[in-house]
């Protein structure tokens, strides 16, 4: 079975049947086979975060499963975060507090951030260093990225209190 | 990076695991976080011809209490560990080691027994599962075979485990009425090994220690079960600062580290020495009823 196999797998909520190479890695088929680019390839070492992806809802670096280990189970990247009500407040918060610069560690350190709100609404400045330790950037300092995530926990708790 | 092409199998039941494992003929590997296991296959320092993955057997997540035991299941995860309450009320050492363990992603898909399975002197589970007297119980061709955590590796990357075993669950004695434990690590970084760590359980009657057990982690070729640092400690006061002392001047001893980039040798066995003494002071402290 080194040879391709099929597997079904949602993301962003939409099912998709796949044929993948068991050596595939879950980020070369989000990027390659479904042709979604927004997650990115950074370090390919487990180090960085750049590929960070929700796996069942958990955020886990994508270049270090198997695309045959995503077979029925639930993917969201950052373009499942956009709605037709518009952006996502963690999106909304990064572009308004200039949370990014390069911006190529951005849709990983969103999708961290994404789960760390999910699970901790309120989270401290100290919650939110801790939960976005896996995720590096090179550019900003973290300083604005700390503030984009404090400004989509307002945001977020807002829409629901 | 890719690996090396590999077959490819997710069974659903351990029996049928064992079997696959059985026809990779010694090549086979198990994969269950892979946070160790991938990133060795892509830098091609493990080419293995069969993965064996086990994120689909049911049954395998177990963490819970019984029969006097933790139960730690092959896929319970060092996010888990984290979260969980039964941890963080009854196994402070569990959370202490969780909470620093590469970070916060890959704690996400790692998993406590795949880190002892792997046998890296640099993982820190092998330590606490030492500190804690664990049994770690694994399904073979020819049924269950329970290993001790204590002497579980051989040489480095290497353990007891038959090629054709399985893993399935680590079982940890439940705290005793005056037990304390802790871990204590220094880490240059986030996501980065040790550049030593020290676990130690304890229990008090009073203030006179019954029983000690001390581990060290990434300082030699092994995990180190500091025996006689242990032993030193027995009928001593938790209190006694020269007793302290004297543990960690021989957890030092029995460690065996070598100069990197982490640091030179001398200075990691220092660590060693002044990690075992924070860490039995914790635990004290712990056994005590107080909080650390």
């Amino acid at each position: 079975m080194s040879g391709k196999m099929a597997i079904t797998t949602t993301v962003n909520g939409e099912e998709h049947e796949v044929l993948v190479e068991p050596r595939m890695l879950l980020v070369n088929m989000i990027r390659e086979s479904l042709h979604e680019t927004g997650t990115h390839i950074g370090c390919d070492t487990s180090s960085c975060g750049a590929c960070t992806v929700l796996l069942d809802g958990r955020p886990v670096k994508s270049c270090t499963i198997l695309a045959v280990q995503a077979n029925g189970r639930e993917i969201t990247t950052v373009e499942g975060l956009e709605t037709a009500d518009g952006l996502h407040p963690v999106q909304e918060g990064f572009k308004e507090e200039h949370g990014l610069q390069c911006g190529y560690c951005t849709p990983g350190m969103m999708m961290t951030s994404v789960a760390l709100l999910a699970e901790n609404p309120d989270p401290s400045e100290d919650d939110i260093r801790k939960a976005i330790s896996g995720n590096l950037c090179r550019c900003t300092g973290y300083v604005n990225i700390v503030k984009a995530v404090q400004y989509a926990a307002k945001k977020q708790q807002g829409v629901t209190a | 990076m890719l690996p090396s092409s590999f077959e490819y199998v997710a069974p659903t039941s351990v029996d049928e695991a064992v079997q696959a494992l059985a026809t990779g003929g010694g090549d086979a590997k198990i994969m269950a976080g892979g946070q160790s296991l991938l990133p060795m296959m892509k830098l091609r320092l493990a080419s293995p011809s069969l993965i064996v993955d086990i994120n689909n057997i049911a049954g395998l997540d177990t963490l819970e209490e019984s029969d006097g035991m933790l139960r730690i299941g092959a896929l319970v995860r060092h996010g888990e560990l984290e979260r969980s309450e039964l941890i963080r009320d009854r196994y402070p050492i569990i959370l202490d080691a969780a909470q620093h363990i590469a970070d916060p992603l890959i704690r996400n898909r790692g998993t406590f027994c795949g880190s002892v399975a792997h046998g890296d002197p640099a993982g820190d589970w092998a330590t606490v599962a030492t500190a804690l007297g664990a049994e770690l119980h694994a399904v073979g061709p020819n049924g269950a075979v329970v290993h001790s955590a204590a002497d579980f590796q051989t040489s480095m990357f290497e353990t007891k485990l038959g090629a054709d075993q399985i893993l399935v669950e680590a079982r940890i004695p439940m705290p005793k009425p005056g037990q304390g434990s802790a871990y204590k690590k220094i880490e240059r970084k986030v996501g980065d090994y040790a550049a030593a760590a020290v676990g130690v359980s304890i229990v008090l009657d009073g203030t006179t220690i019954t029983e000690a057990s001390i581990g060290l982690t990434n300082v030699g070729p092994l995990t180190i079960h500091a025996a006689a640092a242990a032993a030193s400690l027995i009928g001593k006061s938790i209190d006694d600062a020269e007793a302290i002392e004297q543990a960690g001047v021989l957890a030092a001893a029995a460690s065996d580290p070598v100069s990197d980039l982490r640091g030179p040798a001398d200075y990691k066995r220092d660590l060693v020495r002044v990690l075992t003494k924070r860490a039995l002071r914790t635990a004290g402290t712990r056994a005590q009823g107080k909080e650390a």
